[in-house]
Formats: structure tokens, sequence, C-alpha cells
């Protein structure tokens, strides 16, 4: 799929990732013309818990609810589940009380990534407004 | 219990943007060790609680990620244990307590990477050894005490103004 940078780092709508990544949304489609202005791969809740910015996408191979609640706790607004790893009605259910979206894409997780990171999205640099801790 | 150590976090104080300034309020909720299921339910309340009352966003996303830390060390470490907020004019209060197995030697412990988390718990993203970092730099001030073989008590500031 051929995609267009974002103009001035403005971001994708969620709509939009889901294009790229040729997914289909699972949950909360409703708030999927929000705009993500960053992502982040990450199977390590601990390390997306730490370096993180709000308002990201976050793409994962991991389906527990923890990553639900990771994402709750750090305002994401969208979750990207790689290789169309499908987690279970209760974590949807928990999606959608928080209203997070939820996607499936079939891609592995760094084909994913780079499908998006070459559409224009940038990656989070930043550790909750602070030096990153083990830098 | 004996103090640990008390950990200036990285942050400088920030306005707490409370609607209504004049009340003060405290909650408790309970946190069972080994619940997985249910484990971040403490935290997403506490994160509620801070959203209704008018607080920040940008700071109750710091005490949302410090308190779930703090909850999941329980969950994956510890019998049980309590998350207790307090809210008032001076700010936030995070103290989360547990009976457990202690941390020995808390210095060690505050290192980035360090971790004691068996491979049941790094199989669900957690037990990576950033818990306590994290918690000490989305706080202002951060006591950890512990006793091995009692338990542990961690007591987070988020100072307003």
């Amino acid at each position: 799929m051929t995609a267009q940078s974002p103009s001035s780092g403005a971001g994708f709508t969620i709509k939009q990732v889901c294009e790229f990544l040729d997914g289909e949304i699972i949950c909360c489609e409703h708030l999927s013309d929000q705009v993500v202005g960053t992502a982040c791969g990450c199977d390590l809740m601990s390390d997306v818990l730490a370096f993180t910015k709000p308002g990201s996408v976050l793409l994962t191979g991991l389906t527990n609810s923890q990553v639900v609640r990771t994402a709750e706790m750090l305002d994401l607004k969208a979750v990207v589940f790689v290789r169309n790893k499908r987690p279970d009605p209760e974590t949807i259910r928990m999606a959608e009380s928080v209203n997070l979206v939820l996607l499936l894409a079939p891609h592995p997780l760094y084909e994913s990534c780079g499908i998006l990171y070459a559409a224009g999205m940038p990656g989070c640099r930043w550790a909750n407004g602070l030096a990153i801790v083990n830098d | 219990m004996r103090p640990g150590c008390r950990v200036v976090g990285g942050l400088t104080a920030w306005p707490l943007s409370m609607t209504d300034s004049s009340t003060s309020l405290r909650y408790q909720f309970d946190v069972s060790g080994g619940d997985f299921a249910k484990a971040g339910d403490a935290s997403s309340k506490v994160k509620r609680i801070l959203q209704q009352i008018g607080a920040n966003p940008e700071i109750v996303r710091r005490i949302a990620v410090a308190c779930y830390e703090a909850e999941m060390n329980i969950v994956i470490h510890a019998d049980h244990g309590s998350v207790t907020l307090e809210a008032g004019l001076d700010g936030v209060t995070v103290t989360v307590e547990d009976v457990g197995p202690g941390i020995p030697d808390i210095e060690q412990a505050m290192q980035p990477g360090f971790s004691t988390a068996p491979d049941s718990v790094r199989e669900l993203g957690f037990g990576a050894g950033m818990g306590l970092p994290n918690m000490k730099n989305c706080s202002s001030e951060m006591v950890v005490e512990s006793e091995p073989g009692v338990g542990t008590r961690v007591r987070m500031v988020f100072a307003n103004g």
C-alpha cells in the first residue's frame, strides 16, 4: 500500500492506520476517526509504561488484559494486535469500557511497525516528559 | 517496618487544577497477590476518581502509571495488599503496601533492569525491572520501606504547586 506522509507531523487517523496495515477494527470502531501522532511497537508492557507518549497507538504481539490496562493508564488511543492474534472476549469488553480502539493486523510486529514508520508515523522517543531513565 | 530509602523523584511540582480545592478525599482498594485477571482494577479506579475531581490529565496519567506499576508489584510478588489514594490541597499521595516477601536490598531493586519476577510474569510483559525507576520518575517524591518476610510500603507524593 502506498501511504502519504502526514503533513507537518499531524499524524493519521486510526482508520488510516488500519488501512496501512490491511487490518480490521474489532473494538470501538466509532472512535476510529481519532488522530494518533506517534506509535510504539513492544511486547514489554514495563517499557511501554516507561517510554510511550499519550495518544499513541501501541503495536504488540501480546493479547492479555494487561495490554488494555497499560493502554488505559497511558491514555493510548488504539492497540494493534499483530499477526491477527485476537484477544479474548473479556479483554475486548475491558477495552470497550475504557473507549480503547482495538485492531488486528495480519503482518508480524516488525513489518507492521515498518509499514507505519514508512508511512510517516514517528516513534515515541520520550519518557513521560523526562530523561529516559536507563539511557 | 524499617525505613528503606527516600527517593526524590524526577519531577518538579505541577498544578493539580482541582475544581474544588477545598475538599480532600481518601479511598482505599484491596489488591490480591497472583490475581492477574483483576490486576490494574485499583489503578483504574484511582484514575477515574482523579478524572472526576478534575485533575490535570497529564498529572492523572503520571499518577495512574505509577499506581499501576506499584499495583502490579503486589500482584506479582506479594500475598495481598492495598492501594490508598489521598488527594487534597497539597497534591496527591498514593500509598501502596503489601504483606509479602519484602525487598532485601532496596537500592538494588531501584536499579533499572533489576528484577526477581518469574518467567511466567515476563511472558505477560512485566518483570523487566523498570517498575520502581518508573514510579520514581512519575512522582515528586517516593519513599520505599520494606522488611524481608513481612512486606513493603511505597508512598508516592505528587505535589501540587
